[in-house]
């Protein structure tokens, strides 16, 4: 387990982590007190990857240039 | 006849400049603008920024020139050894005789030379290690923001959006650039850098990859990807780089220097990101399984207390035999207790018959008895005590004998006798000792004094207590007193001026005279 609070984690960590407390617990010999800190654990990180997936939102810019070619802000992009 | 008169001939005479000038004009106006193809001679930049090169193939050279400001804008840089299609103008320096090709721009003669040019430096930046596998970054799994190097408009971009959109919408930052061209390589290049130049949380996001893009086209067309200062900024670049240049044949050296090489600007997007829905089922799943997994920690659990708990007995159970044991033992403790005292009072019965007085008299008596045959011994026993204590004492008075101390008072006497004589001799010679060192040292006072010289002749003369040493004391004393060897004469005052009296002798000093 990482020491990485899981509010703080990326997708790729929540997922991994999630991965194996579902292993963990699935294998069956983890004490049961720890089983349901395990439980907690993983429903914290379902969360969390859940989260992230729900970020999924696009939004696409074009950076704008300077006249040294410096950027200078984004303006809207219609690739059609 | 005029000696001097020219020939007979129309020709116009020329300055030198005037036909300098005149070439320069024909040939400008001829050649103002011509392609030479040829291979590229020795290249030397000027300090001033000028380029200077030949042209030439297997029989002619013709010097050529690209001015600074021409260098910039030529697509291809000449390289020596290099086949190449120069454009440009002839023009002439008069100063020196020459003319040469003023070069607007270079492009590689045929694609055999230009591919011929793309191995030497890739084999060139292979060398410097900008393409080995340990640089390669991994890329994300799931980026926030995605920057796309290509140009804002055209197929590429809607591809990526698009397959971006069905995969897994992200933040997406289109940096526009000219795709071919030579501004292609200037831009991509600052572009990448620009992107790695954001700081994360900055005014604008900073990418957590970048793809570099480009749809297909001819070789020359994809040229710039090939240019070192892209290969250089995609190999520099922090941020993981996704290069998506043509078609899946075409390679470019971007390429080998990207940490990932799509063969499409389609399948770049599918690498950028993974896709929503799936990750969103696999989630689900691992939910399931999570609870299914905790729920069934329990209902395990719940099933073996169950299982367990069968197996114990009933309470009841437990306290049937016990109980039944207490009932029989309950009965027996009744004629237990009987049976017990009934025995006890047979005994009291009998041991009571036995208790009579007679038995304690008879016991007082004998202890009387001991106690008078005990007394009637005690006096004989003292006086024979003390006997036997006197007899001890005259044997112990016996043994001191006076003869033994006599013996040792005896010895020590003997003993003190020699002792006490070596003290009276010591004391009898040493006063001796000193006996003789006092006469002798008398002796020696005599010697020294006065009166041994007396002995000799000499006399002291004395007035009273006085002793007189010198005529005019003699004179004005009122008696003189001579002193000899022998004794003493007393002078009156008349005989005064006897001139037989001995000069007055200093006692000590006089000696010496």
């Amino acid at each position: 387990m990482t020491d990485t609070p899981v509010d703080e984690m990326s997708f790729e960590q929540a997922m991994k982590e999630l991965e194996s407390v579902v292993n963990r617990l699935e294998h069956g010999d983890v004490a049961l007190d720890d089983s349901i800190a395990l439980y907690e654990r993983g429903a914290a990180l379902k969360a969390r990857c859940e989260a992230k997936l729900k970020e999924a939102e696009e939004k696409v810019a074009k950076i704008t240039l300077g006249a040294d070619g410096a950027p200078t802000g984004t303006a809207p992009l219609d690739a059609g | 006849m005029d000696l001097f008169e020219e020939p007979n001939d129309n020709a116009h005479e020329f300055s030198v400049s005037e036909i300098s000038g005149a070439i320069k004009r024909t040939l400008e106006g001829e050649f103002g603008n011509v392609r030479v193809k040829g291979e590229v001679g020795r290249v030397v930049i000027a300090r001033t920024g000028h380029m200077y090169f030949d042209l030439k193939d297997d029989r002619s050279v013709i010097a050529s020139v690209s001015w600074k400001g021409q260098v910039s804008k030529l697509s291809h840089m000449p390289e020596e050894g290099m086949e190449v299609v120069a454009t440009g103008r002839l023009t002439t320096f008069g100063p020196q005789s020459k003319y040469q090709l003023n070069v607007e721009d270079i492009r590689p003669a045929g694609a055999g030379a230009l591919m011929a040019m793309l191995e030497k430096r890739k084999a060139a930046l292979a060398a410097e290690g900008l393409f080995a596998t340990e640089r390669k970054r991994p890329l994300p799994y799931l980026p926030e923001v995605i920057g796309v190097v290509t140009s804002p408009t055209g197929a590429v971009i809607r591809d990526i959006l698009h397959r971006l959109r069905d995969r897994f919408p992200r933040k997406v930052l289109v940096w526009p650039v000219a795709v071919q061209g030579k501004d292609c390589a200037p831009q991509v290049a600052h572009a990448i850098e620009g992107f790695n130049q954001m700081t994360p949380g900055g005014a604008l996001p900073r990418p957590d990859v970048i793809i570099v893009a480009r749809g297909g086209g001819s070789i020359e067309d994809l040229w710039g990807f090939n240019e070192e200062i892209v290969v250089r900024a995609a190999a520099a670049s922090q941020i993981p780089l996704i290069s998506a240049v043509g078609h899946e044949t075409d390679t470019t050296l971007i390429d080998y220097a990207s940490d990932m090489r799509a063969p499409t600007p389609t399948a770049a997007a599918e690498l950028a990101v993974p896709v929503r829905l799936e990750l969103l089922n696999w989630v689900e799943n691992q939910g399931m399984r999570l609870t299914r997994s905790g729920t069934q920690a329990v209902t395990l659990r719940q099933q073996r207390l169950s299982d367990l708990s069968r197996a114990m007995p009933k309470a009841t159970e437990l306290l049937e035999g016990p109980s039944q044991r207490l009932d029989i033992l309950s009965d027996k403790l009744d004629n237990a207790l009987r049976d017990f005292t009934r025995q006890k009072r047979l005994k009291l019965t009998e041991a009571s018959g036995h208790l009579r007085p007679s038995v304690l008299t008879n016991r007082i008596a004998e202890q009387n008895r001991r106690l008078d045959d005990r007394s009637a011994r005690l006096a004989p026993a003292l006086a024979r005590g003390t006997r036997q204590h006197r007899r001890d004492f005259t044997a112990l008075t016996s043994r001191i004998r006076p003869a033994a101390l006599k013996e040792k008072t005896a010895l020590l006497s003997e003993r003190l006798v020699p002792l006490a004589r070596r003290l009276t001799d010591h004391a009898n010679r040493d006063l001796a000792d000193r006996k003789a060192k006092l006469t002798a040292l008398d002796r020696l006072r005599l010697t020294l004094g006065y009166e041994s010289t007396l002995q000799r002749g000499y006399a002291v003369i004395r007035d009273g207590d006085k002793v007189i040493t010198t005529t005019k004391e003699a004179k004005s004393a009122s008696a003189l007193e001579i002193q000899f060897a022998d004794g003493r004469i007393t002078l009156d005052d008349t005989p005064k001026a006897a001139p037989k009296a001995k000069k007055p002798k200093p006692p000590e000093q006089g000696s010496l005279f």
